[in-house]
């Protein structure tokens, strides 16, 4: 199959989409990096010019700074601890023969397809409202006073609100791999000896190790930039509570109007995001190596 | 100290009865084979000898204790798949050594148990790989390892050897049979291939649709089958079974006779025909004979015999050799 000939139609017949994809990453990432050196303030536009390290340095000194980063930190592993606690427990769950299997499958699927402002607007209006939420009218009913979730524990309440959203998908791929689990080594476990637990622990976890690493993977990717959930429902707040990096840009660059502070920061978001992905690519990524 | 015995041995899927009911003893120390065609319910007795299945009624008795309802650990049982089952993440040692660990035996004693193991079963230099390294026929070694470490008081083999091609499956053949003769355990072997049956066992069970057709040794039930069924299924090639007018001039409703009790002549003979396959192995020839009176008929000759396609000859049966059997398909 590999022939020069191959090879080289081949290479162009890709050409266009690689081209296309690296036009899509390198414009927006070289206007984001031109801007992070430029004063520019829309209240006062007419002010512009380079301006050094100076954007850096106030996003950085900013107080709010290492809080966001500590936020983002704790978000994205927060809700990973239970999205994948929690979805290897449902995929054991799901992968029993209960009845009505079919029919609780798709209902474990479907938070992953509301959108993530519905979903949190829902959880922040009618499940943790302190006044009419549900989780009020069940407090009040065994005499507890009703606790205002987003002002007392803002960032897990958004912990809880993302990982509704992505404990589906972690179920979902984490059912398939113990699905694909070979019967007869689990019988072999048994003749051999091994309880639930010993079986669970030597044979079924090392076997969804794959699996759990593609979600930690995926996750962190779209955890980093979780945005939605906060500006519906604690605006980055009380203070900086739950601020994390990507609110924090926002704020900057919408809130503010400072572009090249906004830019400074984003570029910031990309150079963390890049040492999380090298550190997990490093500590879990040998999973994934057949 | 593997006495196995089985007591009307009952087992049901739902509505469909795999297994009637089957009375077996199988002695300490004894290599049993069970031998049938496919979907005949050996597999599912093993299984239920193992404890993986359970019995829907009738009692098994290991060493005389009753263990109808005990869990696989506690049968003192060891089993190997013909999948091989190794745990994929783990070395061949701790694969071996998974049983012991489950046992609570401390390191020590695991290290001497897997290197032993491991010695017998040549396996090594091979501890510190994982089962995707290896060859079929290591998996396989791997599996019977993982399976004499613990030193049980019976083997279970189902049909470890469907997995290997042709030439290994010779040698882990011989393989097994060395290991009976070293452990001197009770061992219980399925298998579809009658050739493994017939060199491997001390007794053979021929079941067929979850019954026992025949319980014997294999020459036993080689000379002396106890009707059509299982004188048509040991041995290869099959036997001929022959309804016509000769079964009643020999005194039977039917009567079968094996490729190798008869004599192939190009001169003079019993039946007259045309050979439509000549399969020239080297070491003997069989013959496919389209004859005119009893239809087609395999037979078998020596390797010298120079006899091919196309080519008339005559087959004489040896009369002291045939089978005979009754309207019931009994033999007497």
């Amino acid at each position: 199959m590999a022939t020069t000939q191959t090879k080289t139609l081949s290479r162009i017949m890709n050409l266009p989409a690689i081209v296309l994809l690296f036009i899509w990453m390198i414009v927006p990432l070289t206007m984001t990096i031109y801007y992070s050196f430029q004063r520019y303030n829309l209240l006062n536009p007419s002010r512009r010019g380079f301006n050094g390290w100076f954007n850096y340095e106030f996003f950085i000194t900013d107080p709010a700074f290492f809080a966001a980063i500590g936020n983002t930190l704790l978000l994205v592993t927060g809700v990973l601890a239970i999205t994948i606690i929690g979805g290897v427990l449902l995929g054991l769950l799901l992968n029993q023969a209960i009845l009505g299997r079919g029919i609780v499958r798709i209902l474990f699927i479907s938070p992953f397809f509301i959108m993530p402002t519905v979903s949190a607007l829902i959880w922040k209006n009618m499940l943790m409202n302190p006044i009419y939420g549900i989780f009020a009218h069940i407090s009040e009913f065994f005499g507890v006073p009703p606790t205002d979730f987003f002002a007392v524990i803002p960032l897990l309440s958004i912990v809880i609100i993302v990982a509704w959203q992505w404990l589906p998908f972690a179920t979902l791929i984490l059912l398939t791999a113990l699905q694909s689990l070979d019967q007869e080594q689990q019988e072999a476990a048994d003749m051999d000896g091994a309880g639930i637990f010993s079986k669970f622990y030597y044979i079924t976890l090392p076997h969804m190790s794959r699996a759990i690493t593609v979600v930690i993977l995926i996750e962190t990717i779209f955890l980093l930039s979780i945005f939605a959930e906060i500006l519906v429902t604690t605006n980055g707040g009380p203070g900086t509570a739950s601020t994390n990096l990507t609110y924090m840009v926002y704020n900057r660059a919408l809130l503010q109007y400072d572009i090249g502070g906004a830019s400074a920061g984003g570029v910031i978001a990309v150079i963390l995001a890049n040492i999380v992905a090298i550190f997990l690519i490093r500590s879990v990524g040998k999973n994934l190596e057949a | 100290m593997g006495k196995i015995h089985l007591e009307k041995v009952n087992k049901c899927f739902g509505d469909i009865e795999v297994i009637p009911s089957i009375d077996l003893e199988i002695e300490d120390g004894e290599f049993v084979v069970f031998v049938g065609p496919s979907g005949c319910g050996k597999s599912t007795l093993l299984r239920l000898i193992a404890g993986l299945e359970d019995l829907t009624s009738g009692k098994i008795f290991i060493n005389g204790q009753d263990v109808s309802n005990s869990a696989p650990a506690k049968r003192q049982l060891a089993m190997v798949f013909q999948s091989y089952a190794l745990y994929p993440h783990m070395t061949v040692y701790k694969n071996i050594a998974f049983p012991l660990k489950m046992a609570g035996i401390d390191k020590s004693e695991i290290d001497k148990k897997v290197k032993a193991a491991a010695k017998v079963l040549n396996l090594t230099d091979y501890l510190e790989r994982t089962p995707g390294q290896l060859s079929g026929g290591q998996r396989q070694r791997v599996a019977i390892g993982r399976a004499i470490v613990r030193q049980p008081s019976a083997f279970l083999f189902d049909e470890p050897l469907s997995n290997l091609d042709a030439a290994l499956r010779v040698n882990m053949r011989v393989e097994i049979t060395d290991l009976h003769k070293q452990l001197k355990r009770t061992m219980i072997y399925v298998t579809h291939d009658q050739v493994e049956a017939m060199t491997m066992a001390d007794r053979i069970v021929v079941l067929q649709a979850g019954n026992v057709e025949q319980f014997g040794t294999p020459l036993d039930i080689y000379n002396n089958p106890i009707n059509k069924f299982v004188a048509g299924f040991i041995g290869s090639p099959k036997m001929n079974f022959i309804s016509v007018h000769d079964a009643k001039q020999l005194g039977a409703f039917e009567i079968g006779i094996r490729p190798e009790h008869m004599n192939i002549s190009k001169t003079e003979g019993r039946w007259r025909g045309v050979v439509t396959v000549a399969e020239h192995l080297g070491s003997d020839t069989f013959l496919h004979v389209k004859t005119e009176g009893i239809g087609t008929i395999v037979t078998r000759g020596d390797g010298e015999l120079n006899i091919n396609y196309g080519d008339i000859v005559y087959v004489t049966p040896n009369l002291n050799k045939i089978y005979r059997f009754n309207e019931k398909g009994l033999s007497f």
